[in-house]
């Protein structure tokens, strides 16, 4: 039993359903594990077993997640428990009132939340560095980052501290600390999932998906919490298709495109190499690989910080001290209240992004910056539905390097921002996308073996292609996760 | 987009960051210039691109605002939030006088 914690959902379902197993075992073999191991790892900023225990003892195994643990990124809501956003405007001035929609659809599919796991402050970030509250290391090594802004969520699953676990993606959030950890990290077409009870990031951009150990693990927690949500205006009305059953059918017959633009100079050579090995094997195993070409792809990351900083301005504006969240000492006014509560509570990636926002919203700028952001975002989104009309699939890396050093990136926000250069289309055209394991840059003297990811990206609503070829590509490379 | 970033000139972070309800000290204030102005800076690359005919892309689907029935739901008891609020009294959010 004690290897419950490094094992993946479909295993530890199909043994919960032979009754090999309990709910109650699996959660106790995780929770000793993050007591003994996360203190060094910092994936977790939460955990309650009692809470756990009590979901434990009233699973109803028949269900598609019954009695099945999952670590939940701390900017959902998940009732009665605390909600920091990895933030010290929240970090114990807030206890969840209500379950975010993927939460309750998670219990609903006999799921348990448990554990609350690390971000970049309100998801603001590529490292986790940005959180105000602790660092997260890579499992792989502890002097390097997850990735962000799931980097917590990642670390975990990586680190066998959870079996699986929710990330947001508002501009690769999921998909690259997946990568840089050697996990699987699903981004879902925006509206596929109702960010109901996510605290908003981006609104236009924000998605919540799972990150997990294999595909298939992936596609159970998609159909879980998919679906439309009345709670949530943007969410879609198109029907659920069941993601797991054509999972095996492979890759046969299917175009998957190969956008020029994604294989550029300053990509690492190792990490270019191994998605390049990823791509051969895709075409032995039967699909036609198309070049495409994507000729906006290089003004995608600074159309996203236009956008996503002017809609964060707007969403973080109801952090004002008055409602919830921490409030200044003494104010001696309502604007007083205002700008020292957000100043003492915002950590500096935060602030930076919301004046960033403000600035490209404020008269006279509105045209130049943020008007112009969204018509070269339909420039972006016209790449993609063209290269949709040639090709089912684009495969490209999901970052341009492996994990990069604690510090390494962290006092330059712009080198920062150019790490998501491979994933922020994806959310700015609302398509799904999927980073899949492929391979390790190679043991050296100053660097252990670190996982590198390759991204699919598929058209909206593309999901069971997208999880199909994942499939594919995960039993054709052969990625070997490291026994712990 | 160059207007606003001419040689010379810098970024006047001070009253954007009143805009935003910031208190910011005067080093977090030079700080965020120097890198608010790389930044945008880099976003200048945008200017590259004719869009003149291009239409404005607010959001990725061509449907966002799908309206559920108006029908009364039930809401969150004051039980619910009231310990989330910094001062809460006789069932209301506590400020500053705004009225003298």
């Amino acid at each position: 039993m004690a290897s419950l914690h490094s094992s993946d959902l479909t295993t530890l379902r199909r043994q919960l359903l032979s009754r090999e197993i309990s709910p109650r075992e699996i959660l106790e073999s995780l929770h000793q594990e993050i007591s003994q191991r996360d203190a060094a790892l910092g994936g977790y900023l939460h955990c309650d077993l009692d809470a756990a225990l009590k979901a434990a003892s009233q699973a109803d195994l028949s269900l598609p997640l019954g009695g099945l643990p999952i670590a939940i990124k701390d900017n959902l809501n998940v009732e009665g428990q605390p909600t920091s956003c990895a933030s010290k405007i929240l970090h114990r001035h807030y206890t969840s009132p209500y379950d975010a929609t993927v939460v309750a659809k998670l219990r609903a599919a006999g799921a348990i939340p448990f554990g609350k796991t690390n971000l970049d402050e309100f998801a603001m970030g590529s490292s986790t560095e940005n959180s105000a509250l602790q660092i997260t290391r890579n499992p792989h090594d502890p002097s390097r980052v997850p990735g962000g802004s799931s980097g917590g969520s990642a670390a975990v699953v990586a680190a066998d501290l959870a079996i699986a676990a929710l990330g947001s993606d508002t501009g690769g959030s999921i998909r690259q600390p997946a990568a840089l950890c050697g996990c699987v990290g699903l981004k879902p077409s925006y509206g596929r999932v109702s960010r109901y009870g996510l605290v908003a990031y981006a609104s236009s951009l924000d998605q919540v998906g799972p990150l997990t150990k294999t595909v298939a693990d992936a596609a159970l927690i998609l159909q879980a919490i998919s679906g439309s949500d009345p709670r949530d205006s943007t969410s879609l009305p198109d029907a659920v298709p069941d993601f797991s059953a054509g999972l095996h059918e492979g890759v046969k017959g299917m175009k998957i495109g190969l956008p020029q633009e994604y294989f550029i100079p300053g990509t690492d050579p190792e990490v270019r190499a191994a998605v390049e090995r990823g791509v051969a094997k895709l075409a032995e195993q039967g699909a036609e690989i198309v070049p495409v070409s994507m000729p906006h792809t290089e003004y995608a990351v600074a159309t996203y910080y236009i956008i996503a900083t002017a809609e964060a301005s707007a969403n973080l504006a109801r952090f004002d001290g008055v409602r919830f969240g921490h409030r200044c000492a003494e104010p001696r006014d309502m604007i007083d209240l205002y700008a020292r509560s957000r100043a003492e509570g915002f950590g500096s990636e935060v602030q930076r992004r919301i004046i960033l926002g403000t600035y490209v919203l404020s008269a006279g700028f509105y045209d130049a910056f943020y008007l112009k952001a969204q018509k070269v975002r339909n420039l972006i989104q016209q790449d993609f539905t063209k290269a949709f009309a040639q090709v089912d699939l684009l495969v490209c890396p999901t970052c341009p390097s492996p994990a990069f050093k604690i510090g390494e990136k962290s006092s330059d926000p712009l080198t920062m921002y150019l790490e998501d250069i491979f994933t922020i289309a994806a959310n700015l055209s609302g398509v799904c996308g999927i980073s899949v394991p492929c391979g390790w840059t190679a043991l050296t003297a100053d660097r252990p073996a670190l996982p590198i990811g390759l991204q699919l990206l598929g058209p909206s609503l593309g999901e069971a292609t997208l999880l199909r070829a994942a499939q594919a590509c995960e039993q054709a490379v052969g990625f070997v996760r490291p026994a712990r | 987009m160059d207007a606003c970033m001419s040689q010379g000139e810098h970024l006047a972070v001070k009253p954007i960051a009143h805009l935003a309800r910031l208190h910011l000290s005067e080093s977090q204030l030079a700080e965020y210039t120097v890198q608010l102005e790389q930044i945008l800076g880099y976003v200048a690359k945008l200017d590259a691109l004719d869009v003149t005919h291009v239409a404005p892309l607010a959001h990725p689907n061509p449907i966002f605002d799908i309206a559920r029935p108006d029908a009364t739901l039930p809401g969150l008891e004051v039980a619910q939030f009231q310990g989330n609020a910094p001062h809460f009294a006789q069932d209301q959010f506590s400020v500053p006088k705004v009225v003298e």
